[in-house]
């Protein structure tokens, strides 16, 4: 099936640096998938969301915060009916869309992730590569999907993580998914590890 | 923003540096001299001759030793990034890491802890393309250390020219290795680029070979070739 995929890049201003570094990897993946389109554009730009099958918005850098600023920019987000896939700084967006708080928590390595719900992107305990400095608390029209290995008490350094109290453990969300709409939120990336998952949300 | 550059004068410090001069004000290059030929995170061939290309470049070097241990090698790196604040004040750091977790995550970490940027513009690349890329814009890059079948002596001193870059991705896709070096296949020296101010040239040098496959070119001597 063809299809037309929008990755919105995140970063501070218009064809940064950090588009190679964010955007890129995930164009260049999907590239290698037949049948399926893309477009890069910036979350500033005039954007006919229509044109497209599918949103991936990507992450951005370790100190980049500025869309936190220009939210009023992804209010597409509640209104579109396609499916969104929100990585790292995307699911960041996607939750303060949905009114919830961001959280401190610093997971900068290769951490484990524990599937909490079944779905359709990935499945079991796999490793990620996280680069974040905050995590999300999970707005009310989400579930949590995925969550961190690592719970608050076990990491003293991490005694500022968000935490999310689940079957009475304190847990550290890295993926949500929106209850009713095909909308997804990954804290770790993808694109640098567990590629399939970007493919299988491609073929949702 | 005023960055400084991890450079180990290889094609993806140079390549990466070039792309990101294009949005930023590249300032100073810091290199870690390692000790140890195994080094994780750092390029120690051509080491000795990384001040001739900061003049090419025209940009003061800051170089700081380490035994190359892991781990503690990084404590010599974030030294020599914090020197680069304080004395050239840098907001953010340039690499030229591709496909490392492991040099990435500890980049990362190193530039969040000291709260500056971490520039990665070469993350994740297609490597085909990286090459050509490195053609198209007239990077003049020198093979000088190989640790890897089916490289040999050979294969030391060869420009990477359209030749030379379809024997790479031959040998890579036949052998799955990394076309770009990036598994420490092969280590490369750049003597020139559009940020160069004058070419180098290689006027004398020996092939030091430490096994079939395992060997590097000792620099003896370079001259500076006005372009």
């Amino acid at each position: 099936m063809k299809q037309n995929i929008l990755i919105i890049d995140p970063s501070y201003k218009k064809n940064s640096i950090f588009k190679n570094e964010f955007c890129f990897p995930i164009a260049n993946m999907i590239k290698e998938i037949p049948n399926i389109t893309f477009e890069i554009k910036h979350y500033t730009e005039k954007i006919n969301y229509d044109e497209f099958d599918k949103i991936i918005i990507s992450g951005s850098a370790l100190k980049d915060f500025e869309y936190l600023n220009h939210l009023n920019k992804f209010e597409f987000i509640k209104t579109t009916n396609n499916p969104i896939l929100g990585i790292c700084a995307g699911m960041q967006i996607i939750a303060k869309i949905y009114e919830a708080k961001l959280k401190k928590c610093k997971e900068i390595e290769i951490t484990k992730t524990i599937t909490t719900k079944k779905n359709k992107l990935f499945s079991g305990e796999f490793d990620t590569y996280s680069i974040h400095n905050y995590s999300i608390y999970c707005p009310k029209e989400f579930e949590i999907i995925a969550k961190s290995k690592k719970v608050q008490s076990l990491v003293s350094e991490y005694s500022t993580c968000s935490v999310f109290f689940l079957k009475n453990s304190k847990i550290i969300i890295h993926a949500i998914k929106h209850k009713k709409k095909e909308i997804y939120g990954v804290l770790f990336h993808p694109e640098v590890k567990n590629k399939e998952i970007i493919e299988n949300f491609i073929n949702l | 923003m005023r960055v400084g550059v991890l450079f180990s004068g290889g094609k993806d410090s140079n390549y990466a540096m070039y792309l990101a001069s294009k949005e930023h004000e590249i300032v100073c290059l810091i290199s870690i001299i390692s000790e140890n030929k195994e080094s994780y995170m750092f390029q120690t061939p051509g080491n000795d001759f990384l001040e001739v290309q900061a003049k090419a470049l025209n940009l003061p070097l800051i170089k700081v030793k380490t035994k190359g241990e892991k781990e503690i090698e990084l404590k010599d790196l974030k030294k020599a990034i914090k020197i680069a604040i304080k004395k050239y004040n840098i907001e953010g750091i340039i690499s030229g890491a591709i496909k490392s977790n492991y040099q990435s995550i500890r980049i990362q970490n190193i530039c969040n802890d000291l709260k500056i940027w971490s520039i990665n513009p070469l993350w994740q690349t297609n490597e085909k393309k990286y090459l050509d890329e490195l053609i198209k814009n007239k990077f003049e890059i020198k093979i000088i250390a190989i640790a890897s079948y089916p490289f040999t002596r050979d294969t030391l001193g060869k420009i990477i020219d359209e030749k030379t870059k379809y024997e790479i991705i031959n040998i890579s896709e036949k052998y799955k290795i990394s076309c770009v070096g990036e598994g420490g296949e092969f280590e490369t020296f750049v003597l020139n680029s559009p940020l160069f101010k004058h070419k180098l040239e290689i006027k004398e040098y020996d092939k030091i070979m430490e096994s079939e496959n395992c060997g590097f070119i000792q620099i003896k001597k370079i001259s500076e070739i006005k372009k």
